[in-house]
């Protein structure tokens, strides 16, 4: 069975079409799943300029449309989405802290990405941004908002937290234990990842990828693969993308039963915590033994992918016996099924505005999966989407522990018929657009939701330009909002229900 | 009575030490020993004191006051023997301000670092007591009821004298409901979650995160000397064999021996029983602290219409 990626529409036009044609994609059903600026040289077919490229995308039938806008390169300016689309704008705040690029009529203009000791003007993925320059005079004040009233204060938390986790700031404005209103400023982890893969091949980019956000390897090395194979031309081989589907199940599986056990841990059930552990201990020892890689790194590799052994049926019956036991037990827990109820609600109207994505908009009655839309191999019947209304704490811990359950059905159908391997696939016609900058989109379904990466490759082979928005870019404005009126204390419970990635979100 | 506060002193981290063990073997972990928090106390004493800039003396006075009143309490409270100097002085009332003097020294203190966690945790711990006390003066008082004495020595010696007063409906009711307040007093689960890092949801702990060193030290030692002598007043007052009437070495010696089991396997209980137990969400508590409230007030009401006075 031959396996045609998606047709990627591109449409240059002109500055001031932008808004109409968003207005356009987006009535008709897309979604803005990535917006990523790029220097085109003096030698571009088009000549020097900034481009903006911004990729919507629906499904199914999978579609991926582009427009392109050229704008000057000395003073970048663009008409601002922020009014039609909420993480259009947050894009074009990440796009002006990064590239200096205008975005005019910016209804929020506050610097997103932009770190308070930043000096001044220096736009870290512009051409001549050159050395990390040392900390300097700040870009004028940026005060949190303070909520004024009888009773109300404050409760400044981090950015170093007592547990393992990353760093971010929360401010709480309190009366009494109610939180009136939650800012997070995260931001503390810029690594200049994309800047990185500048320059590098594609096989050397691979590393960096799969070390985006620690605990998403396969889905961010899959997203790369697949944006690098469009770009490439290659066909990557049936078996190949079975074991990818394979390996993408086997990290969601991990991750949800790590997230299962700590939302019982966050309630103080700390044996069921300890249950999950050790659920997830044998399922990280099982991706050892098929990756050689604990957290499955190694198995995803641009145009193929190798596995070293295949899960057993027995096995996975075994381990998926114990994670449903985890979770009756939660359920049937009176303390514990009351501390998820209706904590954190997320109503369904507010995750679409935000353009929420995985398990956070599926708890709030939003069936979005990427399986589903950009499949990237046919799943057959084995594949369930769970949808949840509810939008609190419990809803998204039973999409969890559904999904898991869809995994662990996923990962016996795939790997029935795979047997260990290593398996390439070469490109179509090699060399045949050598000398012309190729450009491909790679869309997974990761464990937290759709990752969405797009590769420029120069002439040379060469990465030119890689842009990733992972899932938690999406859903991080998701949590002040679901926090409204819930009580300080259950904030730790609400936050671990919505596990967003610090790292993955601030590249 | 000396002894007696040497064996609180001695035997409140070891106590903690054995619930941390039952807790964690129940998990399937291997624990780190009974010894662990004595460990943890030779630790802390050794390191330099440091009390953040701007603190007064309420935050320097609080972990001596804490210690104190405990052991205060701890030499009050009929444990080993009825027969001890401070038995007259031994008065209900007198033990519940105590108590309640450590828990305000230690609000203060969380006040005084005028952070958001001192203050929140203050404002917590301030929410529970105030609802736990009342319930352990009426418990106790409906126990005091048949002994018409709040003096404790009395009631335990008359528990003693007269067992079958421990198992009438009075007698389980307020043992039930000083269960209830205890777990609150001493900050357990269901009420508050010792074990966690998560400082948001902290009641006892958000409250002393500013202490270090030899500071810290005393508030933990406070803290387990208070649960070892809150453990230790349930098992005299709902299971007072063994408590010596005299103050005979050898009696007092088997009665500490009696009470340490006694403390152990309550102590156990209550960490086997944590287990299974989740945290209530805080808007909760005062609905369970309520309950046991209702329960000691039945059995100071059961107390009389029983008794027929």
């Amino acid at each position: 069975m031959e396996h045609h990626p998606a047709l990627r529409t591109v449409t240059d036009i002109d500055v001031a079409e932008l808004p109409g044609r968003a207005v356009g994609l987006l009535r008709a059903g897309h979604r803005l799943a990535l917006v990523a600026a790029h220097h085109d040289a003096d030698g571009a077919p088009l000549g020097r300029a900034l481009r903006v490229v911004h990729l919507f995308v629906s499904g199914p039938p999978d579609t991926r449309t582009e427009l392109h806008v050229r704008l000057d390169a000395d003073g970048p300016e663009l008409p601002t989405l922020a009014h039609l689309s909420f993480p259009g704008g947050r894009f074009e705040r990440e796009m002006r802290d990064l590239y200096g690029v205008v975005p005019v009529g910016h209804p929020l203009p506050h610097r997103l990405v932009r770190h308070f000791h930043w000096p001044r003007g220096w736009y870290p993925m512009s051409r001549n941004a050159g050395d990390v320059p040392p900390f300097a005079e700040p870009e004028g004040p940026y005060p949190f908002l303070e909520v004024e009233g009888d009773g109300v204060y404050e409760i400044p938390v981090g950015p170093v937290h007592a547990g393992l986790i990353e760093p971010g700031h929360f401010r709480f404005s309190v009366v009494g234990e109610t939180i009136i209103k939650l800012k997070a400023r995260l931001w503390f982890t810029h690594k200049g990842v994309e800047k990185l893969f500048e320059g590098r091949t594609a096989e050397r980019g691979l590393p960096l990828a799969e070390r985006i956000s620690g605990d998403t390897a396969v889905g961010h090395a899959l997203a790369y693969c697949l944006a690098v194979e469009e770009a490439t031309g290659v066909q990557v081989p049936e078996e190949a993308r079975r074991a990818r589907a394979l390996l993408l199940e086997l990290e969601r599986l991990h991750n949800h039963v790590a997230d299962l056990g700590a939302l019982c841990t966050d309630v103080g059930h700390g044996i069921l915590g300890a249950h999950a552990q050790r659920i997830r201990e044998g399922l990280l020892r099982l991706n050892r033994e098929v990756t050689g890689h604990r957290l499955l790194r190694g198995g995803v590799v641009p145009g193929g992918a190798q596995l070293r052994a295949v899960p057993g049926r027995a096995r996975m019956r075994a381990l998926g016996d114990d994670i449903r036991s985890v979770v009756g037990l939660a359920l049937g827990h009176t303390t514990v099924r009351d501390r998820f109820t209706g904590t954190a609600g997320l109503p369904a109207a507010a995750a679409r505005d935000l353009g929420c994505l995985g398990y956070v908009a599926r708890a709030s009655g939003l069936a979005l999966d990427a399986r589903l839309a950009h499949p990237l191999y046919d799943y057959g019947p084995a594949l369930e989407v769970p949808v949840h209304t509810g939008g609190d704490v419990l809803a998204r811990f039973l999409v969890r522990a559904e999904e898991a359950d869809t995994s662990l059905a996923l990962v016996e159908h795939l790997a029935e018929g795979l047997d260990a391997g290593a398996w390439a696939g070469r490109p179509q016609a090699p060399g045949s657009r050598r000398g012309a900058v190729r450009a491909g989109v790679g869309i997974v379904e990761g464990w937290r939701g759709t990752i969405t990466t797009r590769v420029e490759i120069a002439g040379g082979g060469e990465l030119a330009r890689v842009k990733v928005a992972d899932p938690s870019f999406f859903n991080w404005p998701a949590l002040p909002v679901a926090l409204a009126d819930t009580i300080v204390p259950d904030f730790p419970l609400a936050n671990k229900s919505f596990n967003l990635s610090y790292a993955g979100n601030d590249l | 009575m000396a002894a007696q506060v040497a064996a609180v002193c001695a035997g409140a981290p070891l106590l903690t030490g054995m619930m941390r063990q039952v807790r964690a073997r129940l998990e399937g972990r291997a624990g780190a020993g009974v010894g662990q928090p004595w460990r943890d106390l030779r630790k802390l004493m050794r390191k330099e004191a440091v009390t953040p800039q701007g603190t007064g003396p309420a935050f320097r006075m609080a972990p001596l006051l804490l210690v104190a009143t405990t052991a205060v309490v701890a030499a009050l409270v009929p444990l080993a023997s009825t027969a001890t100097p401070a038995g007259g002085s031994s008065d209900l009332i007198l033990v519940v301000a105590l108590l309640a003097l450590g828990t305000v020294a230690l609000a203060l203190a969380g006040l005084d670092t005028g952070t958001a966690f001192g203050g929140m945790g203050a404002s917590r711990e301030m929410t529970v007591a105030a609802l736990v006390e009342p319930t352990i003066l009426l418990a106790v008082f409906a126990l005091s009821m048949p002994s018409g004495s709040t003096n404790l020595a009395a009631i335990v010696s008359g528990g003693l004298r007269d067992p079958d007063r421990l198992a009438s409906p009075a007698g389980l009711l307020a043992t039930a409901a000083l269960a209830v307040a205890v777990l609150a007093e001493t900050g357990r689960l269901p009420v508050d979650n010792p074990t966690t890092h998560l400082e948001l949801t902290m009641v006892h702990e958000a409250m002393v995160l500013e202490y270090a060193g030899p500071d810290l030290a005393l508030v933990e030692l406070g803290a387990q000397m208070r649960l070892a002598v809150l453990l230790g007043l349930l098992a005299s007052l709902a299971a007072p064999w063994g408590i010596a009437t005299t103050a005979r070495p050898a009696a007092v010696a088997l009665a500490l021996l009696l009470l340490a089991v006694k403390v152990a396997v309550l102590g156990a209980v209550l960490a086997a029983a944590e287990v299974f137990w989740a945290k209530l969400r805080l808007f909760r508590v005062p609905e369970l602290l309520a309950g046991s409230f209702l329960l000691a007030l039945l059995a100071v009401t059961a107390s009389y219409f029983l008794t027929g006075e």
